[in-house]
Formats: structure tokens, sequence, C-alpha cells
């Protein structure tokens, strides 16, 4: 049974050895000439202000929570699906009682905002000013 | 035992090489085809039809200084192109090019698919965060938003799949497609999983960050997204990663959806590669067209219309299997 996966680990191997050798290769034959400026991260030409590693938006979190719960899911969907046509109506009833609680959860995270990613005065703005409302428009309301 | 190794040995070989020129010829396709949509000529200097563009590309980013800004995680920072590249090349080890040319059938072929490519994440919202530069922490970020969105509605619109197949092995998927209804119509995926398949072209798009999904590396805000601060060969790497993964999905629509090397009269080999390939000319058709979209467009087109179209694709197919077969 697990000599089917001894290829995929050759496959690993010769992944990584391609992926190694090919940045060695060219760290020997590149130069090497580091200055201070050349070394400083690109920020459109003037000098870069302060560290990057700045605080930002909370909502890649609140993404990266939602996935998981989702993701979950598809696994649990998986195994049902190899052996889904063996139980029938059973298996459809079933799944379809949890695909409704998820559906539910969904459901209320899109009712409480959570799948909206622009803030909600801009979406206002735009409905009323067009696609690329003017600044006056933001910060009014 | 040694047989068996030498032969695998020599396929990881020829599936790598095969790869690799073709992640390299597929740049140069890209850019005749994009420049003979916009009515430009595209490469045609080096070599004719500017055939050794990419030869000459390669040599020429073997030879570049390879930069480590300052500030940076150094270790992440060499580690993160290698965390790409790697996940692409390796998903090769499952898929069917042929009746009897595959490098191993796993029983859970399909799983090991989406485990591995789901890897490519973490090389691009590792290089975004270790560049220790802002524009690649923000292309880093929504890159890895979108990717793990898009994951979701790209999951579920395989599960169709798998319940006509009753199996996770690429190979037995590729069988179950075998035969023809009414004699004409070929047993593919893509007929009876339509909605399916659009799900997953719409999904493996977002996926591979290609236009209109491109925004993590949307060039007039974020100059290049989460590869801005790399150079040399790293910067290669990335770039090889993004194509090789372009083959990856459309060698895996191929499989799913298209009934994999089947067809009638010319060699397996020979229908694989013809899908694959209308499958790379649809993405880089795309890209020559659409226009991108806007950030909040883009997560809500995932949550929003995809993962419920998903979910209702499953619930559907599972009814009308119970009632029609």
């Amino acid at each position: 049974m697990l000599i089917e996966y001894l290829p995929i680990l050759l496959f690993i191997v010769a992944a990584v050895l391609f992926a190694g050798g090919s940045v060695l290769l060219s760290s020997l034959m590149g130069p090497r000439r580091p200055d201070r400026v050349k070394l400083e991260p690109y920020e459109c030409g003037i000098a870069p202000v302060g560290l990057a590693r700045e605080r930002f938006s909370i909502k890649f979190y609140l993404v990266a929570m939602l996935f998981i719960i989702f993701d979950i899911e598809i696994i649990f969907l998986v195994p049902w699906a190899v052996i889904y046509r063996e139980l029938g109506w059973f298996a459809f009833l079933e799944m379809g009682a949890f695909l409704l609680v998820l559906v539910l959860g969904l459901l209320y995270v899109w009712r409480k905002g959570g799948l909206e990613w622009d803030e909600p005065e801009h979406r206002a703005a735009r409905r009323d000013h067009g696609a690329f409302p003017a600044a006056r428009d933001l910060e009014g309301g | 035992m040694m047989d068996f190794l030498v032969a695998t040995v020599l396929k990881i070989a020829l599936v790598m090489g095969l790869v690799l020129l073709a992640v390299a010829y597929l740049t140069w396709l890209e850019r005749k085809v994009i420049g003979d949509i916009q009515v430009r000529y595209g490469p045609s200097r080096v070599g004719r039809f500017g055939l050794l563009q990419p030869i000459a590309d390669g040599i020429k980013l073997m030879f570049k200084e390879d930069i480590v800004p300052a500030n940076a995680d150094r270790l992440i920072f060499c580690l993160a192109p290698a965390i790409s590249i790697i996940p692409a090349l390796i998903v090769f080890a499952v898929i069917p090019f042929g009746p009897s040319f595959v490098i191993t059938d796993v029983n859970v072929g399909l799983l090991y698919v989406f485990a591995v490519t789901s890897l490519g994440v973490y090389g691009i919202v590792l290089a975004g965060w270790a560049s220790n530069s802002k524009y690649a922490l923000l292309g880093g970020l929504r890159s890895s938003a979108q990717m793990v969105s898009y994951e979701l509605s790209l999951g579920l619109s395989v599960v169709g799949v798998v319940m006509m197949a009753g199996s996770l092995s690429l190979v037995d998927i590729v069988e179950a497609q075998k035969g023809s209804w009414y004699g004409i119509l070929p047993r593919w995926n893509v007929i009876p999983q339509f909605l399916g398949f659009v799900i997953f072209l719409v999904s493996s798009n977002a996926e591979l960050n290609r236009a209109p999904f491109d925004l993590p590396e949307a060039e007039t805000e974020l100059v290049a997204g989460f590869h801005t601060e790399y150079s040399s060969m790293k910067f290669a790497l990335f770039f090889m990663a993004e194509y090789a993964n372009m083959i990856g999905a459309s060698a895996m629509a191929t499989t799913l959806f298209l009934g994999g090397w089947q067809g009638p009269l010319l060699p397996p080999v020979f229908w694989f590669v013809l899908k694959v390939f209308c499958f790379l000319f649809l993405f880089m058709w795309l890209r020559a067209t659409v226009p991108r979209f806007r950030y909040d467009q883009l997560m809500g087109f995932g949550w929003k219309v995809l993962l419920p179209l998903a979910l209702v694709n499953v619930m559907f197919t599972a009814a009308a299997l119970l009632m029609f077969a």
C-alpha cells in the first residue's frame, strides 16, 4: 500500500533539489555588490519610512477564520462523496442536515456584514455617486 | 524493486523536465498570444519567432545579483520561493497523462492534489512577510485571503465529480468517464457537471492569481505584490511556480471534467496535451481581454456567489444521482 507513496517522496526530493540547486547556482554565478541604498526595500524611489511589518486590516483574520470553518466542511464532504452511491437517501438527508447548519452559519455571517470587504460609508457613497466617488462624498458619508 | 525504482526515477525526470520546458515556453507563448491579441509582435528578436527568448531570459536571471533587502528575514526570504515551486511541481506525480502513464496512482489522488496546491499559499504569504516591504506585505496578504476564499469553491466544485466516480483516484475518475451517451456525446463530466466545471475554472483562475483576479500583483498599486523584493533565480522560481501551477490547474480540469487522455483515433497523450493546451490558451485569452476586479468585488464574488453556487451544485448532484442512477 505505502509503496504507492514512494514515487511522491522521490518527486519531492527531485523538486527540492531543483529549487535548491538553481538558487545555489545563481548565487555562485551572479555578482555580489551590495550597498546600503541597494538593500533598501523598494518604495517608489524615496527612502522607506519605518518598518514594513505594521498593523494590517483585521478583515484578513476574519477571512482566515471563516475559511477554516468551511474548509473543514469540505473535508467532511469528501469521504461522504466517495461512498455516496452505496449509502443512498440516508446519506443525502444526513448531509443535507449538515450543510443546512453551515449554510445558516454563512447566512448569519452575511447578515452581520462579515462578508463585506469595504466600509459601509464607502459602499453608500458608491451607491449614491457611482463607481468612483470623490473624496468629499466619502467624508460626507 | 530495483526495476521499479529505476523506472520511477526515469518517469519523474521525464515529467519534471517536460513540465519545466513547458513552463519556459509557456512564457514565450503567453507573450506571443497576448502580443497578437493586442496587435503587437511579441518576442521576435532572439532566434526565429523569438523561440530562444525563454532560454535567454533564463540565462539572464541566472547571472543576476541575488539581493536580500535589509531587515528581511533571511531564512524565510530564501525558503519562500522553494515553498512556492515545490508544491507546483509535485502535483504532477498523480496526474494520469495516458492509460498507462502515471507516476503513481494513489487512492486519494484528488485529496493529495488539493493538499499540495494549498501549500502554495505559504510561499506567497511568507515571501510577503519576510521581504520587509510594504508592497510585498500587502500583496502577500491580499493573495492569501484571495486564495483561501476561492479554495472553498474550488474544493466544493469537484465533490460532484467524486460522487459520479465514487473514487478519489485520478485514474479511476478518468476511467469513469469512458464511453458515450447515445453513441455521440462523450461521457465527460463537463456535461452533467457543467456548473461544477464553470466554478472550477473560475476558482482555479483566482487560485492562480491571474487576470482578472491578479490583484495580489496589481502593478499599478502594488508594484509586483509579494515578489517585489525578489531578484535573480528566486524571482524566477516564483515565476516558474505560477506557470507550473497554471499547467497543473489545466491538467486537473482536463482530468476531472474533460475525460483526461480519452479521445478517438489519435494517441491518448496527444489528446491530453491538446486539452491542457486549450485551457492554457483560455487563461491567456482571459488575461488579454478582461479588466481587473476591485478587491471588494473579488471577495464578494467568492463568498456570496461561487460558494453558495458550489453548495447548490453538490446537493443537486446528490439528488440527481439518486433519482436517475
